[in-house]
């Protein structure tokens, strides 16, 4: 670990004037703001980031969650994994967000965690965490050992020949399929983000991870309304019962009407280089009746584009068993 | 059958005892190697090397030492003298890495140690060490995973004496193999696992001049300060090793490893106590571990289910310099009766850390071989594996040509079957089903070396009433605090809370190493004769003491008993609290030294001693999302007399536990591009959590085993690791049809299931 400074913000404007002099605010950034430091001060210890600065953001009013009068939520950035998965209203309307926050690390974790740390937790690519190792992701330009290494728990969506490394968050995957805007304010002001827009492929620039710039600070993220008559539920597969990040894991939003799907809203965890909301699978479903070989459509399309490694290719047949499982559970009679 | 009772027992052995230090650990007073504090200590960081083969060609220390708070870099050109230890009479100068720290330049596995940075803080030596840059002249590492005997004599050295690789013959294996009517021929493999007990190892040194005081975690202090003794070349006297609590070991702590060595060196160097604690990740590369082994299993048997020949042939891998050797064949020369039978074993050098000892050293992965191969004979036979274990019980030890101290095998088998439902198994592969989930079946049995380590201990009774007891032995976190106690108690009649029993000081009576699961067994011995001893002394005391109604009686007409000196003659309502007796006589103690004989490694012994086992196992199959966990454990082991029914439990309960991480779970993954444990973490090295433990049901048969000592109590650290990867395997097997001869089963394999939806 590299010796740092540690200032505490007294307002939101403070702390983006501070970190908006950083050069950047992917990874290398010189400044950092920290909610629960469960990813960041163990990559950290690990010398993979060296800030010079953090900004502790906890003491900021970001800590609430509120119905909003579309009957939405909005939830604050330094709101902890576990009164989020708790909260009445989250296991109420959105069981999926709950269930997916439940499914991930440990109650000690959860309990420091924050919603926007979680929104931008690093990968487990145990290349990005090994510093005498290359990894474009960590060093741009140093080359994949994942590629040519252990990569049975990395991603076969959206990968590219600079980075494979999987979007670890389960959070991330329910916010996927909840269609959750995520509200940052920088140094022009304010802006609102889908979330299928805030994370990037790698691409030939798997350093950058979001579409945030220095000095952009996540205030709070917003759910809309849960769609009427929906269910949700999140499932994930790993090969222990607990405190594994997933092989292969499905958020899904869906309403069945009439024998049909009328909405079905898809994202998988642990099999993309983001969370991976899936338009494919939900096209397959929408529309049809719920049956199992309709299930299968949407899975075979949800992973049409996969690109397995050496060491993951059962992550494809897994994915589309979690899928189709999660289909059956979310749509069986009550 | 007789089975331990677990209530309404006067006496303190057999007794469930809550562990009598458990308010020290819960209350955080307890002080592990890490915990111990001195004025101006300074703190240790080794640089790891970032290469497995190669040499150190040029080390930039420049930046390193002038960061703040920085007092040295070490490396092999000014950390001093250290010398190789050599391996003594019994269990002395025992090293897994004989080569000490820095001794020349060459680097034989990833994250060997290169140089040293000592500083005022923690953070200040680790960014040091972060900060030393090496040049190496790299070579070509060998981590291959496929393993083929290197070529070696046929008599080659291991760590702690020269051993014929072929193991065990009787009969000629290979021709009864060659005309048996039935034939398997497999092969299984077990993957590196790493010990990873929670406390990180560590190590605290602090000289006096010419004597050196060492904080270590150890399983074997003794041994340990004669290697320092050696290594630093002071009289051992000179040496004191103190390990008052251990966060587990399971092998990992019994022999030193150079990071110790290191803060002996650095604090003799700067005249400062040092204090040097290993990473997470550095417990994955030097400090030992269980080494892969492969194991050819070739049996052949009678229509009818009768073994007539026996074949195991395994390979395991060993470091560059160090000789450690795996024995698998630990268990096969006479878990069964065979009148053929060949085991024979080889090596193959790899670039890796040493392996050592880890739970149930060779036996663990011997009988997940042998007994996944038994389970594999018996579908093949289409007979039940309980039933194919019965029809091969044998008589006598077969290998040595004598009787069993103590087996209740088949004992174990008709109480674990009937405890877990056996009878009602259906043998078709994905036939049994429970709740929408699908149920496999599997059992396997267990063995487990019995032995007693040369042991002694001293018993004071004092003149407040309390009882102490001491020695230097280790408690590894299983018990054997309570254990003391109550073997003291036993003797004395003194409550458990009047007792206090010091342990892990090599000031104290020389005690047995914490490995073999013989503490407790070579203990008992040590520990009666001590307090006989003492009570001996005491009851002469009474005699000789002006003013006390036992003046003028001799010593045997007088007895001890719950406390109280009495006059035989007048039964024990006469007698007084013998502390009244050691006040009167102004005498602040009685005492009195026990000593016990070692019964391993007796060359012509009358008995073979071993305990038994077995376990059956359930596991639930949701092919549907290719979900397998373990549902439900009966284990029933035949370890003589239980002495304390509620840690001998958690001991089984917890090597079901680390068996379900073997099982399913645990391997290394050494990564051919730079040869590095590369998932050196306790998140990408995975080991079963509370989740995945099912409900475990442990059973002890009561039968003692006066052979080991007059309690007749053997060892149960370790048996409950054996067996139970076989058991599992054989569940996966009869749940999902898929074969599993490489832990752990994955989930890839389980895709291969015929039965998947």
């Amino acid at each position: 670990m590299k010796t740092f400074a540690l200032t505490r913000a007294a307002d939101s404007a403070q702390a983006i004037a501070t970190a908006a002099k950083a050069t950047t605010a992917q990874q290398g950034a010189e400044i950092r703001f920290i909610g629960g430091g469960t990813t960041l001060i163990d990559l950290m210890k690990l010398n993979v980031e060296q800030p010079q600065t953090l900004v502790d953001i906890n003491r900021l009013p970001l800590d609430k969650i509120e119905t909003l009068p579309d009957g939405g939520l909005t939830i604050g950035a330094v709101v902890r994994n576990s009164d989020l998965a708790f909260h009445p209203l989250v296991k109420k309307n959105y069981a999926v967000l709950s269930e997916a926050l439940l499914s991930g690390a440990s109650a000690q974790l959860r309990n420091m965690a924050t919603t926007a740390g979680n929104l931008l937790q690093r990968t487990r690519c145990m290349y990005f965490r090994a510093t005498d190792m290359p990894c474009n992701k960590r060093e741009p330009g140093s080359g994949c050992a994942a590629i040519t290494g252990a990569n049975r728990g990395l991603a076969i969506l959206g990968s590219s020949e600079h980075c494979i490394a999987t979007n670890p968050s389960d959070m991330n995957v329910a916010m996927a399929a909840l269609e959750a805007t995520i509200h940052v304010r920088g140094t022009k002001g304010e802006r609102s983000i889908p979330i299928a827009e805030f994370h990037v492929l790698p691409g030939n620039t798997p350093q950058r991870e979001t579409v945030l710039e220095p000095g952009d600070l996540i205030t709070h993220v917003t759910l809309p309304p849960p769609a009427a008559g929906s269910r949700s539920l999140y499932l994930k597969l790993r090969d222990r019962a607990s405190y594994e990040f997933a092989l292969a894991s499905a958020a899904v939003v869906v309403t069945v009407a009439d024998g049909k799907l009328t909405r079905a809203r898809i994202a998988l965890g642990g099999v993309g280089t983001k969370p991976w909301r899936s338009t494919e699978a939900e096209s397959e479903l929408t529309g049809q009746a719920p049956t199992e070989a309709v299930f299968r459509k949407a899975a075979d399309a949800a992973l049409r584009d996969a690109k397995p490694q050496s060491q993951n290719g059962f992550k494809v047949e897994l994915a589309k068993r979690c899928l189709i499982h999660a289909l059956k559970l979310a749509t069986q009679p009550a | 059958m007789p089975t331990t009772q677990e209530t309404a027992i006067t006496s303190p052995i057999g007794r469930k005892t809550p562990r009598i230090d458990g308010p020290l650990k819960v209350s955080g007073a307890a002080h592990y190697a890490s915990d111990f504090h001195f004025p101006g200590m300074l703190y240790a960081v080794p640089v790891e090397a970032t290469i497995a083969s190669g040499r150190v060609v040029k080390l930039d220390t420049s930046a390193a030492e002038k960061m703040p708070g920085v007092r040295a870099i070490f490396h092999r050109d000014n950390i001093g003298k250290i010398s190789r230890s050599a391996l003594g009479p019994g269990f002395e100068g025992i090293v897994d890495e004989r080569r000490p720290p820095f001794e020349d330049d060459v680097v034989r596995y990833y994250g060997q140690y290169i140089a040293l940075a000592v500083a005022d803080t923690f953070e200040s030596a680790k960014a040091a060490a972060d900060a030393v840059r090496a040049t190496y002249a790299k070579e070509k590492h060998n981590v291959d995973a496929d393993l083929k005997a290197d070529d070696e004599p046929e008599e080659v050295a291991t760590t702690f004496s020269p051993t014929k690789r072929l193991e065990s013959e009787r009969g000629d294996a290979e021709s009864a193999f060659a005309s048996a009517p039935v034939k398997l021929d497999q092969t299984y493999v077990t993957p590196t696992e790493m010990h990873n007990p929670i406390e990180l190892q560590a190590t605290t040194a602090v000289w006096d001049g010419e004597r050196l005081t060492i904080y270590e975690e150890s399983q074997a202090i003794f041994n340990l300060r004669g290697v320092l003794a050696q290594m630093f070349g002071l009289p051992k006297e000179n040496v004191r090793v103190i390990t008052k609590f251990v966060g587990s070991g399971f092998g990992s702590k019994l022999w030193p490893w150079t990071h110790c060595a290191l803060a002996v060196a650095a604090a003799r160097k700067l005249s400062k106590p040092v204090k040097l604690v290993v990473s997470r990740k550095m417990m994955f590369q030097s400090v030992g571990h269980r080494p892969r082994t492969q194991q050819r299993v070739r049996l052949g048997a009678t229509a009818d289910g009768k073994l007539v020949s026996l074949h195991h042939d395994y390979v395991n891998h060993h470091a560059i310099l160090d000789n450690y050797h795996e024995d698998c064949g630990e268990a096969t020369a006479f878990h069964y009766s065979v009148p053929n039978l060949r085991v024979h074993f080889g090596r193959a050098r790899r670039n890796v850390g040493s392996p050592t000892a880890m739970r149930g050293p060779g036996a663990v992965p011997g009988l997940y071989a042998t007994e996944s191969a038994m389970n594999e004979l018996a579908d093949q036979l289409k007979i039940d594996p309980m039933r194919l274990r019965v029809l091969n019980e044998p008589k006598i030890d077969e290998s040595l040509g004598i009787p069993f101290s103590s087996r209740h095998f088949l004992e174990c088998l008709d109480l674990g079957a009937e405890k877990f439902g056996w009878s009602k198994r259906k043998p078709e592969v994905g036939s049994m089903k429970q709740d929408g989930l699908t149920l496999g079946w599997g059992m396997a049995g267990a063995a487990w070396v019995a032995a007693r380590f040369p042991a002694e201990a001293n018993v004071q009774l004092r003149d407040d009433g309390t009882v102490r007891v001491a020695s230097g032995t280790q408690d590894i976190g299983t018990g054997t605090y309570t254990i003391l106690a109550q073997l003291a108690s036993e003797k004395t009649g003194v409550p458990l809370d009047k007792i206090e029993v010091v342990l892990g000081d090599t000031s104290l009576p020389e005690g047995p190493i914490s490995g073999g699961s013989m503490v407790t067994g070579s203990m008992v011995p040590a520990v009666f004769a001590a307090a006989d001893n003492a009570i001996a002394s005491l009851l002469t005391i009474a005699t000789t003491t002006p003013g006390t109604q036992f003046e003028k009686r001799k010593p045997d007409d007088l007895a001890f008993q719950g406390g109280r000196i009495f006059v035989k003659a007048d039964g024990p309502a006469k007698g007084v609290p013998f502390a009244d007796v050691l006040r009167r006589a102004n005498i602040h103690l009685a005492t009195g030294n026990g000593k016990s004989e070692a019964t391993f490694g007796n060359p012509k012994p009358k008995f073979s001693t071993h305990s038994f086992g077995c376990h059956f196992v359930e596991v639930t199959w949701q092919p549907e999302i290719v979900r397998l966990r373990v549902s439900r454990v009966v284990t029933v082991i035949d370890a003589g007399r239980i002495l304390n029914p509620l840690a001998g439990r958690n001991q089984i309960e917890g090597a079901v536990v680390m068996g379900i991480g073997m099982a399913l779970l645990e391997h290394t993954h050494y990564d051919p591009q730079n040869g590095a444990p590369i998932n050196s973490n306790l998140a990408d090295y995975m080991v079963a959590v509370n989740a995945d433990v099912p409900p475990i049901d442990v059973h002890f048969l009561d039968f003692p085993d006066k052979e080991i000592n007059e309690l007749g109590a053997r060892g149960i650290g370790e048996i409950g690791l054996a067996g139970i990867a076989a058991a599992i395997t054989a569940a996966v097997h009869h749940a999902t049809g898929v074969r599993v001869r490489e832990l752990p089963v994955t989930i890839e394999n389980l895709l291969t299931s015929s039965v998947l939806s």
